[in-house]
């Protein structure tokens, strides 16, 4: 007993012990769930293993990125699934983005009235569940938007149906890589005129209009070169015939609606991020930029913005992160995900519970292992130095 | 003789502020037509508004129907929303499918609620000491009271609850749980003993790392293979120990912050005194580390309580749920837009005021001179 006591009151000792049971109980709970899965297994005469994602899958995909037909593996209907999520993601984190700045920016405007309608329209959409957005946009599109012989025309050429959008889609034809070429090519001389403007202004003063000569070479090489190369791009039209259109890019009402109902979601916290992150530049900063006589877009781009950023970018991440998550929810509306693949309908057919959730999970693991990562790194790249 | 001569150098009275700047035409100038963007801007926001109501007002209130048997009966009085879909089912709405007979002990609860929860959010509640007494009883009473089975109440089964009910008992019970449990886990990350730490960081970045609806599946439809042969388990308990793990991961990170923003001299100062670990995480860490953190987990509240809507992804019957089975019915066929829109402002109404009253609190706690 005297002992014990001793171990115990003992600092170091303690947490010896403390560590010790801390790991048994962990594993003893481990090893009593694997115990009862090996008992629950073995009563039901399943097994474990990967084996059943070389079988032929067997079920359709309406939207598939990568060659997939029925007689495809479930291992590959996982891919297709992976990348209908990363298409989602990519198109609404590109929204939510620009949506999410201007309405930031909107709502530090010294208009009052712009100003809360902002505040509004932003605490409306972030304090509605996303799973209602995404039923409500795809409610929208089914139920409110006409049949394919009525629908919505933008010039004759893009259609909006209660089955989707139709727009035209670029066909490349031969001669087109020159203007890749060309695009390319008025990238480098402005990042390359930026750098020698830079360099001219330390060293002589002198400012070159960088803004008005790259954006006057990034619009006419390329066009130019287009022009001259013969316009090697067309464009297939969508075309109703019979009941519904043919031809042209098909966007899925599903598709359609996930990406938008999360880019709103998403713009709404995007757009306090960015104001919380502006409004956190000490004013002083402001204050004294004026004071060195530089002009109000130049107060914000030189020493508003690079400040700014430094709060903005993390959370921003984490929007981009949680958005990545949310379209998980597109089982709901039966948008064709790495959820619905593979977590889904794989799972029905195959009664893998197990290895599909598992596969589900330790995809989605590391997609935001991946993005917490390259977070901590920026942060420590730009972060203050404290001394 | 001009008139500024009859005051001598400094004695001049104080004449008013010119006509332009004070009053609502000062305030208008001000704030909407300082200059030509802001005044373009105003004009564009008018239109928006104009446009919007319109719309809205028409749609919402003034072509509205609210008593219809069908869709098409709706169509044929107005244009407008058709919200008998809403009001034929408003019970169902509201409390799944509770009894009829019993429907007095949810909103016997409801009010507990609001008696067990404002001495926690109000400090200055009249006998808040002996109100936190119900409080603290108020989980064991709320769930007896729900489910019966003791003082002659019928039993009823979780199976029956839903509607806002449901998106009650699971946001609330999700709020009260993982508030602790995130607490022990962001002093576990932050702990001196190794496999402590290990365990609550593991824990957090796997929670962290996957969407919650997946946790729901497993515990829909895998939990039974970890557990013994034979163990049943009642299905709104599993997603309430899902949600909870999952907020829990969330506020652990929230209140990481908060202590990793407490200056070191605290730490230093407690040593100095000489408190023990306890005392210092009593006395000196979480109460400054929770009040750094109190938007944050907040924040984390209105998520859970707006996650709940998952849960009709398996199958309970929460608004959403009872919603689309009134939308699969060929009678309510195609009145999506009504439907979710109700739904919405429930939600917004309940995350607004909870966003307010974080505010509010921010504003109460602050120490810091403005």
């Amino acid at each position: 007993m005297d002992t014990l006591t001793r171990i115990w009151r003992h600092e170091e000792s303690r947490a010896v012990v403390i560590q010790i049971l801390v790991i048994a109980a962990v594993f003893g709970s481990f090893g009593w769930l694997v115990s009862n899965l090996v008992t629950n297994f073995a009563a039901l005469n399943k097994n474990f293993g990967f084996d059943f994602l070389l079988q032929p899958a067997g079920y359709d995909i309406n939207q598939y990125l990568i060659e997939y037909t029925n007689r495809s593996s479930h291992l590959r209907a996982a891919i297709v699934g992976l990348l209908n999520t990363f298409l989602v993601a990519i198109f609404g984190i590109v929204l939510a983005t620009i949506m999410g700045v201007i309405l930031g920016i909107i709502r530090l405007s010294n208009n009052w009235l712009a100003r809360n309608l902002t505040y509004w329209y932003i605490e409306f959409t972030r304090n509605v569940p996303i799973l209602l957005h995404i039923l409500l946009w795809h409610g929208i599109i089914i139920n409110t938007l006409p049949h394919p012989k009525r629908a919505l025309a933008f010039g004759d050429v893009s259609f909006l149906t209660n089955r989707g959008f139709y727009v035209p889609k670029p066909i490349a034809e031969a001669g087109i890589e020159v203007v890749y070429l060309a695009i390319v090519a008025a990238i480098t001389f402005a990042v390359f005129f930026s750098r020698r403007a830079r360099k001219v202004q330390a060293e002589t003063g002198k400012q070159l209009p960088v803004f008005w000569t790259n954006l006057g070479v990034l619009l006419t090489v390329p066009v130019a070169v287009y022009l001259l190369a013969g316009s090697p791009l067309s464009f297939d039209i969508p075309a109703l015939k019979g009941f519904n259109f043919k031809g042209g890019m098909h966007l899925l009402p599903e598709f359609v609606a996930l990406t938008f109902a999360l880019a709103i979601y998403t713009a709404a916290f995007i757009a306090e991020n960015v104001r919380a992150g502006i409004l956190a530049i000490h004013k002083g900063q402001r204050e004294a930029a004026e004071a060195l006589g530089l002009r109000p877009g130049k107060v914000m781009r030189l020493v508003i913005l690079p400040q700014a950023r430094r709060v903005i970018i993390p959370p921003l991440t984490s929007q981009y992160l949680n958005l990545t998550k949310n379209s998980s929810l597109a089982i709901a509306i039966g948008y064709m995900d790495l959820v619905a693949t593979l977590g889904g309908i794989t799972l029905n057919q195959t009664g893998r519970e197990i290895e599909t959730m598992m596969l589900v999970m330790g995809m989605y693991l590391l997609i935001s292992l991946a993005i917490s990562a390259g977070m901590n790194w920026y942060n420590n790249a730009v972060k203050l130095v404290d001394r | 003789m001009s008139d500024t001569q009859k005051y001598a150098p400094g004695s001049h009275p104080d004449l008013p502020p010119p006509p332009g700047t004070i009053g609502v035409i000062g305030w208008l100038r001000a704030n909407l037509f300082s200059d030509i963007t802001n005044t373009v801007m105003t004009l564009l926001s008018l239109y928006f508004l104009y446009w919007f109501l319109n719309a809205s007002m028409s749609w919402f209130l003034l072509d509205a129907v609210v008593n219809a048997n069908s869709r098409a009966e709706c169509r044929e009085m107005a244009d407008g929303a058709c919200w008998a879909v809403i009001t034929k089912r408003i019970g169902q709405f509201i409390y799944g499918f509770y009894p009829v007979d019993e429907r007095w002990r949810p909103n016997l609860a409801f009010v507990g609620l609001f008696i067990a929860v404002l001495p926690l959010l109000y400090p200055k509640t009249p006998f808040r000491r002996h109100m936190l007494w119900f409080s603290a009883a108020y989980p064991v009473i709320a769930y007896y009271l729900l489910c019966g089975g003791i003082f002659g109440l019928t039993e009823v089964g979780t199976n029956t609850f839903g509607g806002f009910m449901l998106t009650m008992i699971v946001g609330v019970t999700g709020i009260a749980a993982s508030l602790p449990l995130g607490i022990a886990l962001s002093l576990g990350r932050q702990s001196r003993l190794l496999s402590v730490r290990v365990i609550s960081i593991a824990f957090i970045e796997f929670m962290r790392g996957v969407p919650l609806i997946t946790l729901l599946f497993v515990a829909s439809t895998m939990l039974n293979y970890f557990l013994p042969p034979g163990t049943t388990f009642n299905l709104l308990l599993r997603v309430l120990i899902m949600v909870t793990f999952f907020a829990a991961a969330y506020i652990a990170e929230v209140i990481r912050g908060g202590i990793q923003a407490i200056p070191k001299g605290q730490y230093e100062a407690a040593q100095a005194l000489g408190l023990n670990y306890w005392q210092t995480t009593r006395l000196i860490t979480l109460p400054q580390a929770l009040k750094i953190s109190i938007p944050g987990i907040v924040n984390t509240f209105i998520g859970l309580y707006k996650d709940t809507t998952l849960v009709v992804v398996i199958g309970l019957l929460d608004p959403l749920g009872i919603g689309r089975a009134a939308l699969a019915d060929a009678k309510w066929n195609g009145l999506s837009t009504e439907t979710y829109m109700f739904v919405a402002l429930f939600f917004f109404v309940s995350c607004f005021a909870m966003s307010r009253y974080s505010l509010w609190l921010e504003k109460r706690l602050s120490t810091e001179h403005k």
